[in-house]
């Protein structure tokens, strides 16, 4: 398991099942139809960014989006983070639901003091609602290097006021941003852009929307629990495959939210396979993985068969070579290791 | 919508006098509750600034919308937040409009039109924007107002927010209040251009400087680029001239500040010089005079008795509406 088309194993469509009738929808596609949906239900959804219009945005998210809504709602920006997302504050208080495009999630980092200094501190001092979204691609194993390929969702994680969604399926991809459409809270959106073009599965043909703040068990299983999110779903479920031929049964817990956390879930799993294992793309300390692991073992010690494993990128800027990313991302055969290790327990 | 005229007459010239005589003896008080260690917070007062401070935000009309910094409280009372109001802001009582939780000068009332301010400047710049692209989008005639200092022009946000307005031509007026100091760095310390309005050139919009001790003058300024802004004519930058008076913050005894500045400054003071004004015109007598400072001042005591009796919120408000529903 060493260059990125591994880790995306053939069988990684998930949330198929049930009577419900689904589309077999390409990742991206599923983002973009939430965005084309809820812009035809409500009027005061628009969106901002950079190149969304005519180029039809960096990833093609918003193509025939203007053609469809024209310029009005699909308003292309100057290169000036920090003006649109304080502008998107300003519209939704105004009464308007403003979607915000970054180009990549690693320059959502130039607006951070609009979103954590102003976003994040409204609803708390003026009981104003300020329903906006902020979607940012994120992610690695595109070789594309430390500026283009950051997981940055454990900073925004960890400011009170936001919400954070990564979503790692199509289906969760269009119910989770039609959700924080709708939702009045400011919303960081990550969408895994390795997932855009490789990740198919059925989506729902309906009007649907995603909870947000609840996890989902994406496999079932009774020995041991990885609790993961975004791309790593993947991972996990591809590691799942393989401790299954060694006789281990895995259950792949997607958090899904990062923020509010599902607790209940988390916990529910434990008390089943009384092993955890935290798989997560973003650098190690202080990582989402920390936050569960504190949380297992604040709450769910009485649960525990062995200690809590993190397997997560090191603490190191993303590089840029092949060999290079390959060893920075948390890969199959390092989830194996964990599960190796844990059976011993 | 009442549209006020460019050119005021007796009633207006008077409100606007009580308005600054309020701010004045808001501020006062202020001062003085916080030497007598009576205030929880800090306290950002803009005294010496009141012809700027109500003289534009007075130019606003019902349905406009104004982003304040903490230095600004006095331009909020032609928006009709009251003196009560500021009190109990600064008293961190339960029936403050941030409820407690945003600081001293902090307030600010949607329904009203006036936002509640963070401490980064001039982050509120680009919010203002935003408003002001809601009501583009919208076509409703309405305008949003920016207020911040000098010191702010030198922040990313700024230019990013001047930029972005005249390119999407959005009814927005910034305005910049000059008044010497950014804490202790003097404007030749933060900026080579010899006016700040002297930048409106790079964003292709209208650089106006005013006298910002002379309220007549900056309120038909702003009036002006609110009209324009209304009617469809983009934004404009307002730069007014005039001096803070006190500290940076109620701390802060300002002993950077030459004396004799502050003394060339006394002689301008804007309510002394609208008196003038206002007597020559016959609007104002000394009778009328200290009608208008008695009423205040009892307004003002008032407010402070209001504020002291009002009860602190609950400890458990303190983990509420993090998130709206």
């Amino acid at each position: 398991m060493s260059t990125p088309s591994n880790r995306m194993p053939a069988s990684g469509n998930v949330n198929g099942g049930g009577r419900r009738e689904t589309k077999e929808t390409l990742f991206i596609d599923a983002i973009t139809e939430a965005l084309r949906e809820e812009m035809q239900r409500d009027p005061n959804v628009f969106m901002v960014g950079e190149d969304i219009g005519t180029y039809g945005g960096a990833f093609k998210v918003t193509k025939g989006l203007l053609e469809q809504f024209g310029p009005e709602r699909i308003i292309d920006m100057p290169v000036a983070e920090e003006a649109f997302t304080g502008m998107a504050v300003g519209a939704a208080l105004m009464g308007m639901r403003p979607i915000v495009e970054y180009q990549y999630a690693d320059f959502i980092h130039c607006a951070w003091d609009q979103i954590v200094n102003v976003a994040a501190r409204i609803h708390y001092r003026t009981r104003d609602a300020v329903p906006m979204v902020m979607r940012a691609p994120s992610g690695a194993g595109l070789r594309a290097g430390p500026f283009h390929s950051q997981s940055p969702e454990g900073w925004f994680a960890h400011v009170p006021g936001l919400k954070v969604i990564v979503p790692g399926t199509p289906w969760d991809a269009k119910g989770l941003l039609k959700a924080a459409i709708r939702d009045n809270n400011p919303v960081v959106f990550f969408e895994h852009k390795y997932l855009y073009r490789r990740l198919k599965g059925p989506v729902p043909v309906d009007d649907y929307a995603c909870h947000i703040g609840a996890a989902k068990v994406q496999r079932q299983g009774t020995d041991v629990t990885i609790v993961t999110y975004g791309a790593m779903l993947q991972t996990a479920l591809a590691a799942a495959d393989k401790a299954q031929e060694k006789g281990i049964s895995v259950e792949v817990l997607d958090l899904r939210t990062i923020y509010p956390l599902d607790k209940i879930q988390i916990l529910q799993s434990i008390a089943k396979t009384g092993k955890a294992i935290m798989l997560y793309e973003d650098t190690r300390t202080l990582g989402i993985g920390a936050e569960v692991s504190a949380i297992i073992a604040e709450e769910g010690f009485e649960y525990l068969d062995g200690p809590i494993l993190r397997v997560s990128s090191p603490d190191a800027p993303i590089p840029y070579s092949p060999p290079l990313e390959d060893y920075f991302l948390p890969q199959v055969d390092d989830v194996m290791a964990a599960i190796d290790k844990l059976s011993a327990y | 919508m009442q549209v006020k005229p460019l050119e005021l007459g007796t009633k207006e010239l008077m409100d606007i006098y009580y308005l600054m005589r309020l701010g004045r003896a808001i501020e006062d008080r202020l001062n003085l509750l916080y030497k007598g260690g009576k205030l929880p917070g800090a306290i950002y007062l803009g005294t010496g600034q009141e012809a700027i401070e109500i003289g534009a935000s007075y130019a606003l009309e019902e349905g406009d919308v104004l982003a304040p910094t903490h230095r600004d409280m006095m331009s909020q009372l032609p928006r009709g937040i009251t003196p009560r109001e500021v009190f109990l802001q600064h008293y961190a009582r339960a029936n403050s409009l941030t409820h407690g939780k945003g600081e001293d000068n902090y307030q600010g009332d949607l329904r009203r039109g006036t936002f509640a301010t963070v401490s980064m400047l001039p982050n509120f710049y680009p919010v203002a924007a935003g408003a002001a692209l809601a009501f583009k989008l919208r076509k409703e005639p309405r305008v949003a107002m920016a207020y911040c200092g000098e010191g702010a022009t030198s922040v990313g946000d700024w230019h990013e927010a001047l930029n972005v307005a005249s390119v999407h031509n959005l009814p927005v007026v910034f305005v910049v209040i000059n008044n010497g100091y950014a804490y202790s760095t003097p404007v030749y310390k933060e900026m080579k251009v010899a006016n700040v309005a002297d930048r409106a050139v790079a964003y292709a919009m209208p650089g106006v400087i005013v006298d910002g001790n002379d309220v007549v003058e900056c309120y038909r300024e702003a009036k002006k680029a609110v009209e324009r802004a209304r009617d469809g004519g983009g934004p404009t930058l307002i730069e007014a001239k005039t001096m803070r008076m006190r500290g940076h913050a109620g701390h802060d005894s300002a002993t950077y500040v030459a004396k004799d500045i502050i003394d060339l400054w006394t002689k301008r003071d804007p309510i002394v010089r609208f008196e003038a004004y206002l007597n020559e015109k016959g609007f104002l007598n000394e009778d009328s005079k200290k009608e208008v400072i008695d009423r205040i001042n009892a307004m003002v005591e008032d407010a402070v008795t209001f504020a002291e009796a009002s009860p602190y919120p609950e400890p458990k408000e303190a983990i509420e509406d993090v998130y709206a529903e």
